[in-house]
């Protein structure tokens, strides 16, 4: 279905002309979007920012009205909330102007996090599928396990970080195991349930075609059961990898981290450095668009390997 | 109430040439269900000789399809004596003895249509050279030569159940079990289908057990024809069917033709009355 709406899509806008591109093809709803954000932004850095601004004014005894107001709420050194070109700036000067070695370069932190994220992701996927393996082929594990495996989710994230980085620290793991491992706690959960689903997603005749082989389980497994579950493995981990990020940069909260985005968002709010931690999470976000979107490149490979329908 | 399964026609009967392939006695089959017990199958007696090509005909819920699965080692029966090549159903399966062919294609979306075909034969571990040689041969046989690369859902409804029996046949099983094959199908398919059947049957010599509810098509195909009804599941007919092996589709017209077929309805007419 999806298939045929893009081919559609496509034979829509390949007419001629820029403009009818536009009205045709989805830039323009887009960009309609994205212009109404950045305008009630602008709007909303003046309401947010103008009282600090009429106080200072008010104490400095500065001549002041509606134009100054407004182009100095847009250029606060300290804002409540920055204007978008300010953050544009930000991250220029952080992402671009500096060498990726050094400690002020956003590029820099952003890998420290995402080394941490990969690691706790590779460990999260392992740990979901084994337990899922579990859950599918034993059925007191199913029983036993699962309730565990739902309850270790209700525990927020921010109570268990921190215990989970001093216990780790007294038996002298520091640095990226400790994040990996927070992030492998919040991210091997989707993957489980995705995987437990997927594993039991064989219907009742593909089961008995196997049966009329007398196939063996460990046949069913890797011949019926893993390939069926693959589409529902993908969808898990597109989720897993990005809660993956967040639970590395939750884990650079509570250590005081010296360095990933964590470590801008604390450092940031220590010295309401407020452009500081704007630009930090527009990293983690783009960040976050990225690793998903890998997981659904890899996806897309290998569901056309699987003879999925283009 | 059960037919001499010989019956001297005009021509050399076809049914009964073989030595006894599954052979049935007082079968019962019940299953227990939250509110009472239902009774699939009833006292259930039955012999189909190789070579035989035999329809179990009847409505739904007469157990036809419960009886063919019996046979497979798919139901456990409650009591009574089944045996497949002379052993029982779980370890003919364990054997594979036999091929099935189920109501859906069944195949595996993520594998090609050679790689479905190879399916079976991975599970029995044979050579890489052996089945692919073996997916070419049953992929010629179902006229789907050229296919070995295509994935299932760029076939035809048709297409994709000749697949399955290909994959059935690959095991190379002296017994085909059919459930329903071509019920998915339009008429047309499901006439040339069936025509391809009948000569696949007459050059393997296998031996088939066929499940429809579809009169002209037991007819055509069958050289016996089963007749039952439901609740509780029995044999309340069974017809020798002696058309030549190498019939057509013209013999649907024929007065011999329309004799079976009126003793088989005869047979399904009875069996509901009782019901009722």
């Amino acid at each position: 279905m999806q298939g045929i709406h893009t081919m559609t899509d496509a034979a829509i806008s390949s007419g001629p002309g820029i403009w009818s591109k536009l009205y045709q093809g989805k830039t323009l709803p887009i960009l309609t979007v994205v212009l109404s954000i950045l305008v009630a932004w602008y709007a909303g850095a003046v309401y947010l920012n103008s009282d600090t601004l009429i106080s200072t004014y008010e104490r400095t005894k500065v001549e002041w009205d509606a134009e100054k107001l407004v182009k100095d709420s847009w250029a606060m050194d300290r804002p409540i909330l920055p204007a978008p070109h300010q953050i544009v700036v930000e991250l220029n000067k952080t992402v671009f102007q500096k060498k990726i070695t050094s400690k002020r370069s956003l590029i820099y932190h952003a890998w420290i996090t995402t080394s941490a994220t990969l690691l706790g992701f590779a460990f999260g996927g392992l740990l979901g599928i084994l337990l899922a393996v579990g859950i599918v082929h034993v059925q007191t594990l199913d029983r036993s396990l699962m309730p565990w495996v739902i309850a270790s989710q209700t525990i927020p994230i921010l109570a268990i970080a921190p215990m989970i980085i001093v216990v780790l620290g007294n038996v002298g793991l520091t640095g990226t195991i400790p994040k990996s491992i927070i992030s492998m706690y919040l991210c091997f959960f989707p993957i489980t349930i995705g995987m437990v689903k997927g594993l039991r997603s064989p219907d009742v005749l593909q089961m008995d075609l196997m049966r009329t082989y007398s196939a063996s389980t460990a046949q069913i497994f890797w011949k019926l059961r893993v390939p069926a579950s693959v589409p529902f493995l993908f969808a898990s981990l597109k989720v897993a990898v990005a809660i993956s990020l967040v639970g590395a940069i939750v884990g650079e909260l509570p250590t005081g981290a010296v360095a990933g985005i964590g470590a801008r968002l604390l450092s940031g709010s220590y010295y309401g450095q407020t452009i500081q931690i704007w630009s930090a999470l527009v990293v983690a976000s783009v960040l976050g668009m990225l690793l998903v979107y890998i997981v659904a490149l890899i996806e897309k490979f290998v569901m056309a390997r699987m003879g999925e329908r283009a | 109430m059960q037919q001499a399964y010989k019956v001297d026609g005009d021509g050399a009967p076809m049914s009964g040439m073989g030595k006894p392939v599954v052979e049935i006695e007082k079968l019962n089959l019940i299953f227990e269900t939250p509110d009472a017990p239902v009774h699939a199958l009833s006292d259930v007696d039955l012999t189909i000789n190789a070579g035989d090509f035999v329809s179990f005909i009847g409505p739904s819920g007469c157990g036809k399809t419960t009886l063919m699965r019996v046979i497979a080692d798919l139901e456990t029966p409650t009591n009574g004596h089944i045996s497949v090549n002379g052993m029982t159903p779980g370890e003919a399966r364990e054997k594979r003895a036999y091929g099935y062919v189920f109501q859906a294609p069944a195949l595996y979306p993520w594998r090609t249509v050679q790689k479905n075909i190879m399916l079976p034969l991975e599970i029995m571990g044979l050579s890489k050279a052996e089945q692919q040689e073996r997916a070419a041969k049953n992929l010629s046989l179902v006229n789907l030569e050229g296919f070995e690369k295509k994935f299932p859902w760029q076939l035809s409804g048709g297409m994709q159940q000749r697949v399955s029996i290909a994959r059935a046949l690959s095991v190379e099983p002296d017994l085909l079990l059919m459930d329903e094959p071509f019920g998915a199908l339009d008429e047309i398919t499901r006439d040339h289908l069936n025509e391809q059947l009948l000569r696949l049957w007459d050059r393997t010599k296998k031996t088939v057990v066929f499940v429809t509810h579809s009169i002209p098509e037991s007819v055509f195909l069958s050289s016996k024809i089963v007749v039952m009804s439901p609740r509780p599941g029995k044999i309340i007919d069974i017809i020798d069917c002696n058309l030549p092996r190498d019939r057509t589709l013209d013999i649907r017209e024929t007065p011999e033709f329309l004799d079976i077929a009126h003793r088989v309805r005869e047979g399904l007419r009875a069996g509901h009355s009782y019901d009722d």
